[in-house]
């Protein structure tokens, strides 16, 4: 019996090599994903646990979660990122897929042009504009405000929304939108019976993107908040004062933190490099 | 017909300026008033503690900006920031990508650990590195030179920017394989498979094909990487806070210090401006990439 092969070497060492690259690709793999292991680890031990030795074996405890649940309103952090996240996302792809449509469907001259340069404002560097931002906020009162946040963030993620969202409409057959509108379909009946269902997947990954950048920003959030609309970055945070290390604690909440993030961001892979890379990595 | 279709263009030209509208001018807004106001604040003498000291400065922040010792400090910690986390990046991942491209077992599992620390928040990341991975005597490294025999090494006291520079290349070395990684998927299997009758080794493979295949993903990733690497701030945040001394303060860091520890506006914008020079120094290109994508 022959296995016709054409990637491997034929004979023994082939197979050898290959064995081999298979545990070299998972030693890189176990050894970039540890620190990650060890957060959760840590955050079911007790604190003596986790700065003694470093140790697989020990008996697991809630302790951790508990107290992280019971000190510090953890839920209200939590809160505030889902509802920012969740909120910047919303009013994001609500202003961009009108402007992704007619992008899409109604290119002009200036079209490519204008695309261009709403990437171009994402280049534009958070530091740069930190003071006059700051500023803004204090005297309008949004500072540690949810809605400043979210207004931050729904500006930030704009360009990469739209731009991914053009891409998906403009790869759907035009045939339908042309038909709709021939049954006598307004803008906005096509939008909304044609072209939303339509591009669903699409739609929902780049809202995915969005809601994983808000998500984790770290910026903004330290700058902007300081306790009522602190979203989770911000709340970790506060771990780094060096009065007292609550090593078990801090992972607990690290971990809760991250986990729907990270679950998140592994089922939509292919569409963050998309969106990552404005396309032009495919 | 034609009269319909001159005018129906003319009506969908009207119809893609006002469904644009919002999007446009939404960015227009949180680019130029932001922008504008610190180009403005940075020839002002503006200090929110002395409210009393106003008026138009000239180049005056600027002449401090430049001479202050903790600018060009900070410019080198930046550069070095940059330099070495996208070394590291992007021949690891691109390394790595190569070695992900094999078919191996649970190769799929193995890919998803080993992109994940792109998607752990970065107060999270800088913490579990500071504590529990480097800690100079409950840490998991320090543990591992013990038992080698070595002595522990106290990294954000010895090595501090090694130290930034170690947990920010942690985070970015799984973007840049996620990408090349996506990028060698495109790769021309029977253009390999050709070379390798020809007798080529996987190093020429590699080197003749691999690469030159990948240089574009490469510069896509150099071009987003230095963006984001330009402006760490968060990692140092909790982190080292600068220290020790201006050991970390890199050109994000020491504009917070100013406008937000020293209160002065007028300092801080000019740095400001610096920055965003900086940055569009690498934007142009990118968007110059992305544009030549754009047509094909």
């Amino acid at each position: 019996m022959s296995t016709p092969n054409s990637y491997a070497a034929p004979g023994g060492s082939g197979r050898f090599k290959r064995l081999l690259l298979a545990l070299l690709a998972w030693a890189v793999a176990l050894v970039i994903f540890f620190p990650i292991l060890w957060m959760v680890l840590t955050g079911f031990k007790t604190e003596t646990a986790a700065i003694a030795d470093p140790s697989f074996i020990f008996s697991p405890t809630l302790e951790s979660y508990q107290a992280v649940q019971a000190r510090s309103g953890y839920a209200r952090f939590a809160l505030n990122s889902v509802a920012v996240a969740f909120g910047s996302t919303a009013l994001a792809l609500l202003i961009a897929i009108p402007s992704a449509y007619a992008m899409a469907f109604l290119p002009t001259r200036r079209t490519k042009g204008t695309l261009l340069w709403m990437l171009s404002t994402k280049m534009l560097p958070p530091v740069g504009v930190l003071v006059p931002i700051y500023l803004i906020f204090r005297d309008v009162g949004l500072l540690d405000t949810r809605t400043g946040l979210i207004l931050v963030y729904t500006l930030m993620n704009l360009p990469i929304v739209v731009w991914m969202l053009y891409t998906f409409f403009k790869d759907m057959p035009r045939d339908i939108l042309e038909a709709g509108r021939m049954d006598g379909a307004s803008t906005l009946q096509e939008v909304v019976y044609l072209l939303l269902p339509l591009t669903l997947p699409g739609i929902a990954s780049t809202g995915l993107l969005s809601v994983i950048l808000s998500w984790n920003e770290a910026f903004w959030s330290l700058n902007l908040t300081s306790s009522k609309a602190a979203p989770l970055t911000a709340y970790i945070a506060s771990f780094s004062s060096p009065e007292g290390l609550f090593w078990a604690k801090l992972s607990a909440a690290s971990t809760m933190a991250i986990a729907p993030i990270l679950i998140l961001g592994w089922m939509t892979q292919k569409q963050m490099v998309r969106g990552l890379t404005f396309g032009a990595v495919k | 017909m034609t009269r319909t279709r001159a005018s129906g263009r003319r009506v969908g030209g009207f119809r893609a300026l006002s469904l644009q509208a919002p999007a446009v001018t939404l960015l227009l807004l949180w680019m130029l008033i932001p922008l504008g106001m610190t180009v403005w604040f940075s020839f002002q003498r503006y200090n929110l503690l002395m409210p009393g000291m106003t008026g138009f400065a000239g180049f005056e922040n600027y002449e401090y900006l430049l001479t202050d010792p903790a600018l060009w400090s900070a410019m080198g910690t930046t550069l070095l920031l940059v330099g070495w986390v996208l070394a590291i990046t992007v021949v690891g991942g691109t390394l790595l990508a190569v070695l992900f491209q094999q078919p191996f077992l649970g190769r799929g599992v193995a890919r998803v650990l080993a992109i994940s620390p792109f998607f752990v928040m970065p107060t999270v990341s800088a913490l579990v590195w500071k504590n529990m991975m480097m800690h100079p005597s409950s840490g998991v490294l320090a543990w591992l030179s013990n038992q080698f025999g070595l002595p522990a090494i106290d990294w954000f006291s010895s090595l501090p920017l090694t130290s930034i520079i170690i947990i920010v290349a942690w985070q970015w070395l799984p973007f840049a394989l996620l990408i090349l990684l996506t990028a060698l998927q495109s790769l021309d299997e029977d253009q390999v498979e050709a070379a390798r009758m020809d007798g080529a080794g996987p190093v020429a493979i590699f080197f003749y094909i691999t690469l030159p295949h990948l240089k574009r993903a490469i510069s896509v990733v150099i071009m987003i990487e230095m963006i984001f690497l330009l402006t760490i701030f968060a990692e140092i945040f909790v982190t080292t806070s600068g220290g020790p001394g201006l050991a970390t303060t890199n050109l994000a860091y020491l504009i917070y210090i100013r406008a937000l520890l020293d209160f002065d506006v007028g300092i801080a914008s000019a740095g400001g401006v610096v920055a965003i020079i900086l940055a569009n120094i690498v934007a142009i290109f990118l968007v110059r990439m992305v544009a030549k994508n754009l047509d094909d």
